[in-house]
């Protein structure tokens, strides 16, 4: 076995579902990315055979199975409307798994909230599957209730599960990061212990996080989303701006310190 | 039959003719859990400066029609830092090592990164990048490639300082590109290579922005190749030095459209980024192509146009 970290590997689809209006999971089996991948991690996918779109599209991993993974997507442009028609049995050539993924703090009596911004839930899931013996607490954020994502695949894995959205059609009525902050400073059992924040979403609402968390002295890791050329590194393309200079969101990221970062 | 692909730019031998264009392939680190690096004909490391460089803001590239807009603004570590972090990788891959150069304070520095250059052994060449579009030369505000008596001044000062294999590397944002490329040879450039990208700009519809922070950058692609194809086919009929052909090379018979131009050998650019295996897979390609038709050399197809 090839013990390259990251590798090119032509996996078979065996599922593409339709989960919401226009969200999709694809199931694909590769037991060697399966193996390898950690949460916050990404793959990339060649989604058409043509020059066109000529570039691959980033997923993060949304969960490992035994020798299969999943990518979970919605339909924002042609490439996602073209991996949207793909048929089970299809072979996706893919790179993977890239990008420095989540740390797992381990501590057993500090508490683990996630934050989810939309299709932010994707690499979160993959978290909480990690972080499930810790109990995390989940907060998902969608525009309205029918936009909601993978609440029920959370409360599986054992997590608490808290609701927002931006028209009130479901759980707390407003914004993600209001609900976070409620949360750290209401009378809930997440006040005062010691936490850890993970998060992923829009950009506007991460660079909310990381307020948040610097004012609460929290940790929080954010996973960061950019256009991508090569994913590799090589491009120099999709750098971030941090305390340390540029950045690569695909190499030294996609998930940095939330206090990293020059918003 | 196996034939030959060994190529000569200069006195530099490559083994085959496909090499990986500048700024493309990082610093060749980033492929080698895809690729066997010691396969390729040559590498073009990403542009190295005097001073390290941090590059242009984000967003830095968009994707365009059969091609994408880049402004990276020369992000690299510098000669020292090239020196330094770089340079120890590449020097045990076992391929010519030609190292890609830029300045926009003109000769001088051109100059002082040369003499730098010309004392490591496994440099195997000197790229001269006069024609990126996203830094403009400070005194002039254009490229030193826009310029034929410019390109001349340049590459004859640098001439004067290292014994290294000299290519120079064209902007196709010109009238008329053998002018160029005559200067060049004229001030003992040994061979060119074409093209760079060319100028160009994509707007958001939505916010009225451009998708680069720096308004405009460099497109690249196959939506340039018949572009670049054309342009070295123009340079073959005025030059005697080797051309290396560069746009759009995304498989073995877009490979193979620059040889029949003209092109000695090749360069793969923005395929790296869409496939990372794309160089040593349109290698195969092009060797299957010369068995299939019987063609003892890749030499024989240089410049084979029947017009």
């Amino acid at each position: 076995m090839p013990t390259h970290k990251t590798f090119q590997v032509k996996a078979k689809l065996l599922r593409n579902q339709r989960v919401a209006e226009k969200h999709y999971k694809m199931t694909l089996a590769s037991s060697r990315l399966a193996k390898q991948a950690k949460p916050g991690q990404f793959v990339e996918v060649k989604v058409s055979e043509g020059p066109e779109p000529l570039l691959r599209r980033p997923f993060g991993v949304h969960r490992v199975s035994g020798s299969n993974f999943e990518i979970l997507y919605e339909i924002v442009g042609i490439g996602t409307q073209l991996l949207s028609q793909k048929k089970p049995g299809a072979s996706l050539d893919i790179i993977g798994p890239l990008g420095n993924g989540f740390t797992l703090s381990t501590t057993h009596h500090t508490a683990h909230i996630l934050v989810a911004g939309g299709m932010g839930v994707a690499p979160l899931l993959f978290l909480a599957e990690k972080l499930k013996k810790q109990k995390p607490l989940v907060l998902i954020g969608a525009k309205t209730k029918r936009h909601i994502l993978r609440e029920k695949e959370f409360k599986q894995l054992g997590c608490s599960v808290k609701i927002s959205t931006d028209d009130g059609s479901a759980g707390f009525p407003g914004k993600v990061t209001e609900l976070l902050q409620d949360i750290l400073q209401g009378h809930s059992p997440w006040k005062d212990n010691p936490c850890a924040l993970y998060a992923c979403g829009p950009r506007p609402m991460l660079k909310e996080i990381a307020l948040i968390a610097k004012s609460h002295k929290i940790p929080a890791q954010i996973s960061l989303e950019a256009h991508l050329a090569c994913g590799i590194g090589a491009c120099l393309g999709c750098v971030v701006n941090t305390k340390q200079g540029y950045k690569r969101v695909c190499k030294e990221g996609p998930v940095f310190e939330a206090q990293e970062i020059i918003w | 039959m196996n034939p030959n692909l060994e190529v000569k730019i200069g006195r530099l031998k490559f083994k085959n003719p496909v090499t990986v264009a500048s700024g493309t392939f990082g610093y060749a680190e980033e492929f080698k859990d895809f690729i066997n690096l010691k396969k390729l004909g040559a590498i073009f490391t990403k542009t190295i400066t005097l001073k390290p460089r941090l590059g242009n803001p984000p967003p830095r590239t968009c994707e365009t029609p059969a091609g994408m807009l880049n402004s990276i603004g020369l992000e690299n570590p510098g000669i020292e830092g090239f020196i330094k972090e770089k340079l120890p990788f590449l020097k045990k891959i076992g391929v010519p090592i030609i190292v890609s150069i830029a300045s926009e304070a003109g000769a001088d520095e051109f100059m002082v990164l040369a003499r730098r250059l010309d004392k490591i052994k496994e440099v195997a060449a000197i790229e001269l990048n006069i024609s990126c579009p996203n830094i403009k030369e400070k005194k002039t505000k254009r490229l030193i490639s826009q310029d034929a008596d410019a390109t001349y001044d340049l590459v004859k000062s640098v001439r004067k300082v290292t014994k290294k294999m000299l290519i120079t590397k064209l902007s196709p944002h010109v009238p008329d590109i053998t002018e160029i490329a005559c200067a060049a040879e004229k001030a003992g450039s040994d061979a060119v290579s074409l093209i760079n990208t060319f100028p160009a700009l994509s707007i958001d519809i939505e916010t009225h922005r451009p998708q680069l922070a720096t308004v405009t950058g460099g497109l690249s692609g196959p939506a340039i190749r018949p572009i670049a194809v054309r342009m070295v086919w123009e340079v073959y009929q005025k030059v005697k030095i080797p051309i290396i052909g560069i746009g759009g090379i995304i498989d073995a018979s877009s490979a193979l459209e620059f040889f029949l131009a003209g092109a000695t050998a090749i360069s793969i650019g923005m395929a790296n980024f869409i496939n990372p295996a794309a160089s040593t897979e349109i290698l195969e390609g092009v060797k299957k192509y010369l068995i299939k038709n019987k063609i003892k050399d890749i030499r024989m197809l240089t410049g084979a146009l029947k017009t």
